[in-house]
């Protein structure tokens, strides 16, 4: 199960001067178990920060997040997170990177390898598996970081612009491997992005937000057919209302 | 690894007749123009008294209780110094406590420690060794914790979500591999701070032997072949201890970061 529950969440920032920015603003939100979310909206309108505390790694100052009926209150290895920086330890190679969850789990040794093993054939890098991150591609780096995440088999995969870096052809390629690691795993995925195309392409549910303070504009529900076509009219019409929502937001 | 590092048999010819035309003038001027081995020992005097050094196994002798006093110097260093600057980096508190302390010591001059040297352990080994633990101990605390602090968040926020969550795993599976580049600097200035302070304390008879303690006593004996002898033996040693240390962090701690030299 990998349900989540928002109610009421309020986050706010401290500045240097002693005044705080509210981020996030009485936010309630369902997430329904084996979904995928996407957040959108305009810079600054608090996405990043709902993930990072459903991560565990922002308190809330208000409200209550739960997994399956259970508080979040810090991180733990049921939600698992990929970064949108690289954030692939640079002095592990890729399987050492790979075992890193399960060994702090303190999971046998022989069996953090045999998990490790099976991750990083899913992401298909079995030839690197002694490299250094430094060795690797942009794309390739993304994959392994989803490959440490999933290895700690978590309910929630949360991922914060994981495909922001990355160029556009890359892109495509890594959001259709996702999408069959999910169908594969039925994993709940939360997924920030600032890209329309990605959201209608990947999502069940498109969470739109408005910035300042962060708040929930709408939430669209896509029943386009899976796999689904970039290009196809309904998929267009969608991209059209999501992007007038977009600018509308700037204007305000 | 480094670029800079690779040889072709062109660079090592030049560097070769470098070194041999430096020797030749060297000679040259000893015997043509100074011609007084007291001022200046040619080249051919210095070799004479380091085969006469070797013959008798003094330069062992030496030798030994000079690493002594640098191993004890060094690795007393790096046990106090590494754990110091590890909780500075990562608890500010402990920060706020212990810098006005060491901003204020660590300005004295390692050699300024020397009659408290004498006075707490005696004219013994551990007494040179202090001085040298003096003078190595706050490059490493300094490196360590700015090592520390500019360790990632995205690495330790990446840890805590894979579930690695007290301060002590973090530090170690996290922070502690994140900053070594940093502590391997320090360590390195450490060893060349240390070196300098290893050769003053013997001369100042904190010890009764070692290399340092050497050059001052062939002074007394005006016997300068000798002092030049032991002065060249510091300076390669030193940069024989350096390369080992190099090669061994490049090579095997830091591979991760292939192509960058401490």
């Amino acid at each position: 199960m990998g349900e989540v529950k928002v109610s009421g969440i309020s986050v706010a920032f401290e500045k240097e001067n002693g005044e705080s920015t509210l981020a996030l603003d009485n936010v309630d939100l369902e997430i329904k178990d084996k979904e995928f979310v996407c957040f959108i909206g305009p810079s600054g309108c608090g996405k990043t920060t709902l993930l990072r505390t459903i991560a565990g790694l922002e308190r809330p100052d208000k409200g209550q997040i739960t997994l399956d009926g259970e508080d979040i209150t810090i991180p733990d290895s049921t939600r698992g997170m990929v970064f949108q920086e690289y954030s692939l330890f640079p002095w592990r190679t890729v399987i050492q990177n790979i075992t890193f969850g399960p060994q702090m789990k303190g999971i046998p040794k022989n069996k953090v390898l045999e998990v490790a093993e099976k991750y990083l054939k899913l992401v298909g890098l079995e030839q690197f598996r002694n490299s250094y991150p430094y060795e690797l591609s942009g794309g390739m780096r993304q994959r392994v970081a989803i490959a440490r995440a999933l290895a700690n088999e978590p309910k929630v995969l949360l991922m914060d612009e994981p495909f922001g870096a990355l160029d556009a052809q890359t892109r495509n390629t890594l959001q259709k491997e996702l999408l069959q690691v999910w169908a594969k795993y039925q994993i709940t995925i939360v997924f920030v992005t600032h890209s329309v195309d990605e959201a209608v392409f990947l999502a069940d549910k498109i969470v739109v937000m408005s910035a300042r303070p962060g708040r929930i504009k709408k939430v669209i529900n896509v029943d386009l057919p899976r796999p689904r076509e970039r290009t196809s009219s309904e998929a267009n019409e969608l991209r059209n209302q999501l992007l007038k929502m977009l600018a509308e937001e700037r204007r305000n | 690894m480094s670029k800079a590092g690779t040889k072709g048999p062109r660079e090592i010819g030049i560097e070769i007749l470098s070194v041999t035309v430096a020797i030749i003038i060297w000679q040259l001027i000893a015997d043509l123009v100074v011609n007084n081995k007291f001022i200046l020992p040619s080249f051919t005097d210095v070799l004479f008294a380091f085969i006469k050094i070797i013959e008798g196994g003094i330069l062992f002798t030496d030798l030994a209780i000079s690493m002594l006093h640098f191993g004890i110097g060094i690795l007393s260093a790096l046990l106090i110094g590494i754990p110091i600057g590890v909780v500075m980096g990562w608890f500010k508190n402990v920060n706020r406590a212990l810098d006005p302390l060491i901003e204020i010591i660590r300005p004295i001059p390692p050699l300024a420690w020397i009659p408290f040297a004498i006075v707490w352990f005696g004219l013994t080994h551990t007494s040179a060794g202090f001085v040298v633990f003096i003078g190595a101990v706050f490059p490493v605390i300094i490196n360590t914790f700015d090592g520390f602090k500019s360790v990632p968040k995205v690495y330790v926020e990446a840890a805590k979500v894979l579930g690695c969550m007290s301060s002590g795993s973090l530090i170690r599976h996290v922070a502690l591999p994140s900053a070594l580049p940093s502590i391997a600097s320090g360590i390195r200035i450490s060893m060349g701070v240390g070196w300098m302070c290893l050769v003053a304390a013997e001369m100042f008879g904190v010890s009764t032997n070692g290399l340092g303690y050497k050059i001052w006593w062939h002074y007394y004996l005006h016997q300068m072949d000798f002092v030049l002898v032991y002065m060249l033996i510091l300076g390669f040693l030193g940069l024989f201890i350096d390369r080992v240390f190099r090669w061994y962090v490049d090579g095997h701690l830091l591979e991760w970061r292939a192509g960058v030299v401490v």
